[in-house]
């Protein structure tokens, strides 16, 4: 199982809290996936925040809050300083956004923002592109684990970039990685664990599914297989046919 | 005194911080805050007075992803 700043997580699903159709389906949905960790967010206080406080206690697995929304190195570091003291933890899933139509990260604001809070105590989760020098630097500001995006924020389009994952796995094979963003299906999910990911973090894909339990229970089954997989060490894939069946012995029937 | 309270015009009495999460009824709530941008821990807003035209910025927990 996958381990994080020392912390050993129960399940490699890390499991968004946005966008469920009621708080009730949102606890039944982490009940059926087993996730390992409730990634959070902090917002204005307009009433309901207490409220929403006592459910994601009541999971009883570790939170990571985030600084979604944040486009600058200033608003992010200055969230998850709130961010810590309102959830309790170092852990901060850190987001610095350059582009609102794809929400693709500011990778040197990122950089930035990383290098500080790290500094500062904090256990830094960078929302990040696969780019290997990026994530090189980000390994340099002091972060221990790396969150590629697979797509887009929301798109569910899958692995975009299923090459640049690889290389990035092959780059890093000591450092915890995990898919953040872009999963649609439970078969994107397995992929990224085939892959050799520790971790796949979603949300809409399970909180905007018909049925979101149904949906975080398949995830969940989907991400283990793919974990079990990479660890069975798949078959090369080839070009030319390859008979499984024995020609030795075969009859002459012709 | 005229501050602004999560974006919006507010008039609160004060002096301090915690005075006026007091005032709005979030003395005891699980709250995080910033004051002109800058984060303001739990145990520095009984300290930190209030002034006119401050942006006072007031959090809590929500949904994420």
């Amino acid at each position: 199982m996958p381990q994080f700043y020392g912390t050993t997580i129960d399940s490699a699903l890390m499991l968004g809290t946005a966008q469920y159709p009621s708080p009730a389906v949102m606890a039944q949905a982490f009940q059926a996936s087993g996730a390992g960790i409730a990634t959070v967010s902090l917002r204005r206080e307009g009433g309901g925040g207490q409220d929403f406080f006592r459910l994601i206690q009541g999971l009883g697995i570790p939170l990571l809050p985030n600084t979604a929304g944040c486009h600058s190195v200033r608003e992010a570091v200055t969230t998850a300083q709130m961010a810590r003291e309102l959830f309790g933890t170092p852990w901060i899933k850190l987001e610095v956004i350059r582009d609102d139509d794809t929400l693709c990260p500011d990778v040197v604001a990122l950089i930035d923002a990383a290098r500080i809070l790290s500094q500062d105590g904090f256990q830094v989760f960078p929302y990040c592109t696969e780019d290997l020098s990026v994530c090189g630097r980000l390994l340099e500001a002091g972060c221990e684990v790396l969150m590629p995006w697979g797509a887009p924020i929301g798109s569910g389009r899958g692995l975009n970039n299923a090459y640049g994952l690889r290389s990035l796995r092959a780059h890093f094979p000591q450092v915890p990685l995990v898919v953040d963003a872009g999963i649609g299906l439970p078969s994107h999910a397995a992929q990224a664990m085939e892959l050799g990911y520790d971790a796949v973090l979603l949300n809409t894909a399970v909180a905007r599914a018909g049925d979101p339990v149904a949906m975080a229970r398949a995830m969940a089954l989907a991400i283990e297989a793919g974990r079990l997989a990479h660890a069975a060490q798949p078959i090369e894939a080839r070009d030319m046919a390859a008979p499984s069946t024995p020609m030795l012995g075969m009859a002459v029937l012709a | 005194m005229k501050i602004t309270l999560n974006g919006a015009p507010h008039e609160l009495s004060g002096p301090t911080v915690q005075d006026a999460l007091a005032e709005i009824g979030l003395a005891e709530a699980r709250v995080a805050t910033a004051l002109n941008g800058v984060f303001l821990p739990a145990d520095q807003r009984a300290l930190t007075p209030l002034g006119d035209g401050d942006a006072l910025e007031v959090v809590a927990p929500m949904q994420g992803g």
